[in-house]
């Protein structure tokens, strides 16, 4: 093995069709990657990095989007000259590609074993004993336990980790020289993140393969590149060893960036026992009885959350931290009574609001409101702004002008211009939308705030904003907050004590200091130390602005 | 402050097209979509001007029987074998096939959306009585069932209006379901359930205006098939007989297909236009509604 570089972009540029808000995705972008090389390719939504992997496949959608300039060298043979066959030849024997959603990147209808068998039978010239020994060994090196029988099963019965271990499987079952790994663990759980994390470094040892790792999350940066370049709308604004870049970042974007990633240093300690309880829940359980049709058999009925009792006092947020399953999102619905409960009460104001009748349901809908997930799919897309935050104050009873006049008040509050009032949610960021949800919640005055994953759709730097803006709120209006994440690091940020939860049972609970500094339970010391780059501080860079 | 703005801050365009500009704009592109326009302004022109350009009944007798089109300068597309002039039959029949497409098909729409709307958003038992009763009515071929009311309850224009709207809703009733059980669990209606807005807000306020785009495209095809049914109705002398209709036309015209052609023609190509017409302007609305389906 040489030690040539086995990818080199010289100069690259990508031109976006006509019209487009800017006129090239990506410019003048120069990157290399040696043998046996991690690059990590770091850039916030919008910043063309997954163009820029799209390009090395040349899998560009032609003609709109397309190379205008400069050139892709793998191994020293440049990309843009090859014809399609040669490309086809080059997609997945020297190149290959890891996806981020697994689940969409394979085929639903084909079994794992046939679609690593059809790699194989597309490049290799195996007979169908030798390339099903070869897939068995490669779903053993990726440790999928028992790969036999991951051969035979079909893509929605594995795990998401196991998925991403056929993805990985798949990518590098010809041993290619480069590998893109296109955000590979956003869509995993942290604990499962670590370990395909862990895999991916360690067939990249043993292979001496070259990674392009394209991601948003500074964390996983920390965790496994060697070198970083880091984009900004199209322009590569930094890059170097990881090292110097995660420690010394020299430019302004790079340093607002890592100045972003949440630390991982819980606030202070607040003493609130003496604040009066506004939330109380108790025993609340819920399960998801699988509906059997008349000619399907039944299905095993899934508990969700069994059990599970809390407080929340006045000015307090707790956080409640899961991975995927823990049952967490279901608690956030049977709170605000989204989603009915088996068993169990929410006392607020000293009302039941989980037996509430319709009458009492909907007047104590005020005190308990809800900022969600998704900032596009929880505004209605067509209502305008204005209409949106009015809307819960109209609905109680308030008149339309007064109600107008205070969303207008309200988005000055989020940080909105008042202009924003009459455009249709499309026309605004992620973050801004966001910003929209939350004038939304606080517009009825709710004693306490669910906020369901709030910027786990953002990226970071809007992310630490929007944090920002929460925390500001909570202890300008009193509010107190039910903070739903899966992210320990937005936790540690915001939240004042934290509820572990697994498979629909708190295992731990505690202020988040103590928490992360001690943890006792084995699932929490497991979260904790999963998080990626958790080895890593952000420096503390005081000029960031 | 020490988090960093890199979000730029939200600045509004001033000059930005209306709504309308742009949905004109996109309309425009398609050709075919605006020939569909032209062609059903013309229909409805004719149906405005009928009574200027042919005043009086059109069912009376105005000339010799069956003279040929642009033979006479009264009778300019000719006279069937009544003597009826053909070209006020085309402009009075425009009147009730728009009346039979507009209305039949408001009809269908309402039943289709309130059933669709309702077994979709509740779902359960509500979903399973509805849809069970939208398979009965699927069962049965939709043009059998028009000619069985007809003939039960008579064929008056009222009545072969409401029929055609009673056989056609179920496409349209299935379409709102769909839709409806997607939108109904996005979070937008979780949001509005959490500020307290009722079960029939969420439906006709927060859901409907989400659901009609592709329900007001299957409207121009509803109305194509009405006024088709119409004529089908009509051809088969179960029309009403006091109204000049196209299908009524084409039905006696058809006793002298092979001598005198243009009785059945030109009828013919009047309905085979404005079915043609709602076809593109339906295609026309889809590119206005679904801008995201076409690159």
């Amino acid at each position: 093995m040489t030690d040539a570089p086995i990818l080199e972009i010289q100069d690259l540029r990508i031109s976006l069709p006509a019209g487009g808000d800017r006129p090239y995705a990506l410019e003048h972008l120069d990157l290399t990657v040696n043998p046996g090389e991690i690059v990590c390719l770091v850039g916030e939504s919008g910043s063309g990095k997954s163009l820029a992997a799209n390009a090395v496949m040349r899998l560009l959608p032609e003609p709109h989007v397309h190379v205008s300039a400069g050139r892709i060298l793998l191994d020293g043979e440049d990309i843009g000259a090859k014809s399609e066959s040669e490309m086809r030849a080059i997609r997945g024997d020297r190149v290959a590609m890891i996806f981020q959603e697994p689940m969409t990147a394979l085929n639903p209808q084909k079994t794992v074993g046939w679609q690593i068998d059809e790699v194989l039978r597309l490049h290799t010239d195996l007979d169908r004993k030798a390339r099903r020994a070869r897939a068995l060994e490669i779903l053993g090196d990726v440790h999928i336990p028992d790969p036999a029988s991951a051969y035979n099963a079909y893509p929605h019965q594995i795990s998401g980790g196991q998925r991403q271990r056929v993805m990985i499987a798949m990518a590098l079952v010809l041993n290619p020289r480069l590998i893109i790994a296109d955000e590979p663990t956003t869509a995993l759980d942290v604990t499962t993140q670590k370990q395909i994390l862990h895999l991916i470094k360690e067939m990249q040892r043993q292979h001496g393969t070259g990674i392009l790792f394209i991601t948003h999350d500074f964390g996983v940066v920390a965790e496994i590149a060697d070198r970083i370049a880091v984009l900004r709308l199209g322009e590569l604004v930094e890059s170097g060893p990881a090292e110097q870049i995660l420690n010394h970042p020299s430019h302004p974007y790079t340093r607002a960036l890592i100045a972003a990633v949440p630390a991982l240093t819980p606030p202070a300690h607040k003493d609130l026992s003496a604040a009066p309880v506004v939330l109380r829940a108790q025993g609340l359980a819920k399960t998801f009885a699988a509906r059997g049709g008349l000619l399907s058999g039944r299905r095993q009925a899934v508990t969700a959350v069994r059990d599970l009792s809390f407080e929340l006092r006045q000015g307090e947020t707790l956080g409640v931290v899961g991975e995927s399953g823990s049952g967490k999102t279901t608690v956030s619905r049977i709170v605000t009574r989204l989603l009915d409960a088996d068993r169990g009460e929410v006392v607020i104001g000293g009302h039941d609001l989980i037996h509430a009748d319709r009458r009492q349901l909907r007047a104590m809908r005020r005190d308990i409101q809800m900022i969600f997930q998704d900032p596009m799919a929880s505004l209605n897309p067509r209502k305008r702004v204005v209409d949106l935050i009015a809307q819960g104050p109209i609905v109680h009873g308030v008149p339309k002008a007064e109600a107008h006049a205070r969303a207008r008040e309200l988005l000055s509050l989020v940080e909105l211009s008042p202009a924003a009032a009459e455009r249709y949610p499309h026309e605004f960021s992620g973050g801004q939308r966001q910003r929209i949800g939350i004038a939304r919640a606080i517009a009825m005055q709710p004693k306490v705030i669910v906020a369901d994953e709030p910027v786990s759709a953002l990226d970071v730097s809007v992310q630490a904003q929007v944090l920002r803006l929460l925390a500001d709120l909570r202890d300008r209006l009193d509010l107190s907050l039910l903070f739903v994440t899966h992210d320990l690091r937005v936790a540690a940020q915001l939240c004042d004590r934290i509820i572990v939860m697994q498979k629909g049972e708190i295992v731990e609970t505690g202020p988040t200091a103590q928490v992360f500094a001690d943890p006792q339970h084995p699932y929490t010391q497991a979260l904790l130390t999963s998080i990626p780059g958790r080895d890593w501080q952000p420096p503390k860079l005081t000029d960031a602005a | 402050m020490n988090a960093p703005d890199i979000e730029p801050a939200f600045e509004p365009q001033l000059s930005r097209p209306s709504r309308a500009a742009v949905m004109w704009r996109r309309f425009r592109r398609n050709r075919a979509a605006v020939l569909g326009l032209v062609l059903f302004a013309a229909v409805v022109l004719a149906a405005l001007l009928a009574d200027i350009i042919a005043p009086g009944d059109p069912l009376r007798r105005v000339g010799v029987p069956l003279t040929a089109p642009f033979v006479d300068a009264a009778t300019p597309l000719g006279t069937d074998q009544l003597g009826r002039d053909i070209l006020a039959g085309i402009l009075h029949g425009a009147r009730i096939s728009l009346l039979i497409g507009v209305v039949a098909t408001l009809i269908s729409i309402c039943i289709g959306i309130l059933i669709g709307a309702v077994s979709g958003y509740f779902g359960g038992w509500v979903d399973d009585l509805l849809m069970r009763v939208t398979e009965a009515f699927q069962t049965i071929p939709s043009f059998v069932l028009l000619l069985a009311l007809v003939a039960i309850f008579g064929s008056t224009i009222g009545n072969i209006v409401i029929a055609i709207g009673i056989v056609s809703w179920t496409a349209p009733a299935r379409m709102v379901r769909a839709e409806f059980m997607s939108l109904r669990r996005r979070e937008f209606v979780d949001a509005a359930r959490n500020l307290g807005v009722g079960n029939v807000s969420i439906i006709f306020r927060e859901i409907l205006p989400n659901a009609l785009p592709p329900v007001i495209v299957f409207a121009s095809v509803v109305m194509a098939t009405s006024i088709l049914m119409e004529s089908a109705l009509a051809f088969l002398a179960l029309g009403d007989p006091n109204f000049a209709s196209w299908g009524n036309m084409i039905g006696q015209g058809r006793a002298v297909l092979r001598t005198d052609w243009y009785c059945t023609v030109i009828p013919g190509v009047a309905i085979l236009l404005t079915v043609l017409s709602f076809s593109l302007l339906g295609e026309g609305l889809n590119d206005i509604l679904n801008p995201r389906q076409k690159k």
